[in-house]
């Protein structure tokens, strides 16, 4: 650097033999101490490093776009890239899971915990909408954490119904109801109504008991949910003498249940989603607290207690005490 | 602290020694006064010296050496269900262990206790003897140290080295260097490769690593550290300490006139004059006979009679090198010598120096100590204290209760049991609280519900656990307590508190 750029008020420092900078700060000054000549070198470096970063890696932005690096690197391509090594890893349990016949499931406690937690995953994509983040649902979309099921809730069960769904037009697989509108329809009268709903919430004791509505429930009623009330999975007609009540549990409820009969509907998600998919729906569900053994369902709708019969006792052993 | 800042002190005298000594030795600055923008580094070829400081570091080289390359390769029988490696940090598993003590990552108080520990080690050290981290055991200093040997070993003494460095490229100079470069880098690796001992089991990781079967990133950890040894401990050396270390820095601030610090007693060493000067003129020179012997020794080539300054290590070399001169000329030791700026102020007006242990023993370094002991004595107390039985618990919050059929309450809660022994132990959860409320887990039937569980947990793991509990209808919302107690010798006990829901109104 020459002499004339140098600050006006730059001395030579006595006690160093430094250069000052030139300034004065109430009566302080700074030496212009030489920098080690290693340092420019680095200095240099970083410049060279930062020239070649912009060549190899994305970094000019332009109108509609970033320079895109010889490299070829973007951070897009390494998400599928990511996402496709996450595939390949678990490309074997999947597999597994496609082989494994659903009744088999809670003999692999590994596979079952794998399909619990894609299942976890694929309920928040697919099914949130109705039955709530935590499949707790809400009045007419089904709770799926407790112990009632209106379709049945073994495994088999559950797989069936996520695959057709409920009332679906056409689908000729489909579980399949219908609840009269007994208002609507004046197939009953206000009083009747009334009588009945007395009657129906007097089942779990929240009523006195009602002659008149016994008799109206026994000629109307029973046919679906049982004489006495305790629902029927085969046309998925809800207990009544249970502390859960889809459409909820008070009078005014109950008696708008019965004038207007609403009916639930689901889609039938064996068009939508892979069969290895919904297994893990199902496990998912089932795990929710719920879930049934096989054992339990024997009651249940007559041919599938009787193709589940032979696996009553493997998967008696497989609960734990 | 009172009497004049300490700092003005060391810059004053600093200054004024500078200032008589510079005149001789400084070369006359540019006709122009041009600056320097960038400066050439000058290099050091410190010579060999011999005497107890020298010996000492010899001594804390080996020992702080020897410490790093063998501790990864110390046994310790911790059971079948633990690494058998003395210390090892064990990153995949979150674990640390040292000898005896087993740390998990929420015990890390530990860690950041004797952090704080050396902290203020560092602090009581400083204060008390100066910069002795920086001039026997700072690892910058040992491999500097380490290197500067090998220098010796290959290209042989100061002259010898400082001749070859200046000289042409004659092949021997190429062998030599290629021979010393080769030393270097295989030093420097061996320090690499040390490091990752640390953290997997030693004889397996050197296998693998050879075999080419150990993770990347064992591979690149050795790679830079042997990259960075090699330049720090090669070729930067007192470069580190003087641009890029923070420590000597901080030390300014940390130093007062009663720490120790390498110091030339300029009052007796000035003027400066040869044995035959001084034979001739009896009294007029002082006992510096300006041999440049400490000069020539100084790790950092820098020249102590300037004054105390921040190049200085305080590696106490230049004491042993002027000591061998005065004994020679059969003058007093200790014209170069570790002494407090107040007490050669002291000295300097014919008083006699305090004794050394009160120099040692004053209210700063007191403090010091009794707040290192203080951390030491709690982080004792916590590990004698501490129980290896732990639980933790977190309810359900979607949904926060559910209704069963026959209406009783169900809630659902995550508990993780810690079992941080090296062995699998049996555990009894129960419940505290909420009457009738009776519990299963996710891998069990509601069936053989009960207000307590007996399970066992595996060895040195966390064992998550999906419970259920139920309580009868109408039971109100209210706190729930789960107790876990080992079921063990050592009967451990822990407890988690919660809340268990309820609808509001049980219609
Ligand atoms: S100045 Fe820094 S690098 Fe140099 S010896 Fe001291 S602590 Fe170590
Ligand atoms: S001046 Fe002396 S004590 Fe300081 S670094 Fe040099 S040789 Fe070591």
């Amino acid at each position: 650097m020459a002499n004339d750029k140098l600050a006006s008020g730059s001395r030579l420092d006595e006690a160093t033999g430094t250069q000052t900078v030139g300034h004065e700060w109430d009566g302080i000054e700074e030496l212009d101490t030489p920098m080690p000549r290693w340092w420019l070198w680095a200095f240099y470096a970083t410049i060279v490093w930062g020239i070649a970063y912009v060549i190899a890696y994305p970094a000019w932005p332009m109108i509609d776009r970033a320079t895109e690096g010889v490299l070829g690197w973007s951070s897009r391509g390494q998400l599928a890239t990511e996402i496709a090594e996450q595939d390949k890893a678990r490309a074997a349990t999947v597999a597994a899971l496609a082989d494994m016949p659903i009744e088999k499931l809670p003999d692999d406690p590994a596979l079952m915990r794998a399909a619990v937690a894609g299942g976890r995953a694929a309920f928040k994509v697919n099914c949130v909408q109705c039955h709530g983040a935590g499949a707790a649902g809400s009045i007419g979309y089904p709770n799926l954490n407790d112990d009632d099921w209106l379709w049945g809730g073994n495994l088999k069960e559950i797989e069936y119904t996520i695959i057709h769904g409920t009332r679906q037009p056409g689908g000729k697989d489909t579980h399949t109801s219908l609840m009269p509108a007994f208002g609507r329809d004046q197939m009953l009268t206000d009083g009747q109504i009334s009588a009945v709903a007395d009657h129906v919430l007097s089942l779990s004791g929240r009523a006195k008991p009602n002659a008149t509505g016994a008799q109206i429930f026994a000629d109307n009623c029973a046919a679906c949910h049982g004489a006495d009330g305790k629902g029927d999975r085969q046309f998925g007609a809800p207990n009544l003498a249970d502390a859960i009540w889809l459409y909820g549990g008070s009078k005014a409820q109950v008696v708008q249940q019965i004038s207007n009969a609403r009916l639930g509907v689901m889609p039938a998600w064996g068009g939508r989603l892979d069969p290895v998919t919904i297994k893990m729906l199902a496990a998912y569900v089932h795990s929710l607290g719920g879930g049934e053994a096989f054992a339990a369902t024997a009651a249940a709708p007559g041919e599938t207690a009787a193709a589940q019969a032979g696996a009553v006792p493997q998967e008696a052993g497989d609960v734990r005490p | 602290m009172s009497g004049p800042d300490p700092l003005s002190v060391l810059a004053a005298d600093a200054a004024a020694l500078r200032a008589s000594s510079r005149k001789q030795r400084t070369p006359p600055p540019p006709p122009e006064n041009e600056p320097q923008l960038y400066e050439k580094r000058r290099g050091v070829y410190p010579q060999k010296v011999q005497g107890p400081f020298r010996r000492f570091k010899w001594l804390v080289m080996f020992v702080t050496l020897g410490i790093y390359y063998i501790t990864p390769w110390i046994r310790w029988d911790r059971g079948p269900y633990a690494p058998d490696q003395a210390v090892l940090v064990d990153l995949a598993h979150r674990r640390f262990y040292m000898f005896g003590i087993e740390i998990w990552p929420h015990e890390f108080y530990f860690v950041a206790g004797m952090l704080i520990m050396a902290g203020i080690g560092l602090f009581l050290v400083t204060s008390a003897v100066g910069r002795a981290w920086c001039g026997y055991s700072c690892p910058q200093t040992v491999w500097t140290d380490l290197f500067q040997h090998v220098d010796r070993l290959i290209d042989g003494d100061r002259n010898a080295q400082i001749r070859l460095a200046n000289g042409p490229w004659t092949a021997e100079k190429i062998a030599k260097r290629a021979i010393k470069w080769t030393i270097y880098l295989v030093i420097s690796f061996w320090t690499g490769g040390a490091w990752i001992m640390y953290f997997a089991d030693a004889p397996t990781l050197t296998r693998d690593f050879w075999a080419g079967d150990a993770a990347p990133v064992a591979y690149a950890t050795v790679a830079i550290l042997t990259a960075t040894t090699f330049t720090l401990g090669g070729f930067m050396r007192e470069q580190v300490c003087i641009y890029m270390c923070p420590w000597p820095r901080i030390q300014t601030a940390m130093l007062d006139e009663k720490s120790l610090i390498v110091t030339y007693k300029d009052w007796r060493g000035e003027p400066r004059g040869s044995v035959k000067k001084a034979a001739k003129d009896p009294g007029a020179f002082g006992d510096c006979i300006d041999c440049n012997q400490c000069v020539a020794v100084c790790p950092t080539g820098i020249d102590i009679r300037e004054g105390p300054q921040i190049g200085c290590i305080t590696c106490a070399l230049c004491i042993d090198a002027c000591d061998r001169v005065m004994g020679e000329i059969g003058r007093p030791r200790g014209l170069i010598d570790y002494a407090t700026l107040d007490d050669c102020k002291r000295e300097a007006a014919g008083e006699t120096p305090r004794p050394a242990w009160k120099t040692l023993l004053r209210p700063r370094t007191i403090v010091y100590f009794l707040a290192w002991c203080g951390i030491g004595l709690g982080l004792l107390f916590l590990l004698g204290a501490r129980t290896r039985t732990d639980i933790s618990v977190a309810p359900d919050r979607n949904p926060p209760f559910m209704l069963l059929s026959d209406g009783s309450v169900r809630n659902a809660y995550t508990i993780k049991l810690r079992n941080m022994e090296s062995r699998p132990r049996d555990m009894a959860i129960t419940i505290d609280g909420v009457r009738g409320a009776m519990m299963w887990t996710d891998e069990m039937d509601r069936a053989d519900a009960a207000r307590s569980l007996t399970l066992t947990v595996p060895a040195d793991a966390t064992q998550p656990l999906r419970l259920y509990v139920v309580a009868p209808r109408d039971t109100p919302a209210q706190a729930i307590t789960f107790a876990v107690r080992s079921l063990d010798e050592r009967g451990e006990r822990d407890s988690g508190e919660t809340r268990f829901e309820a609808p509001e109104v049980n219609p």
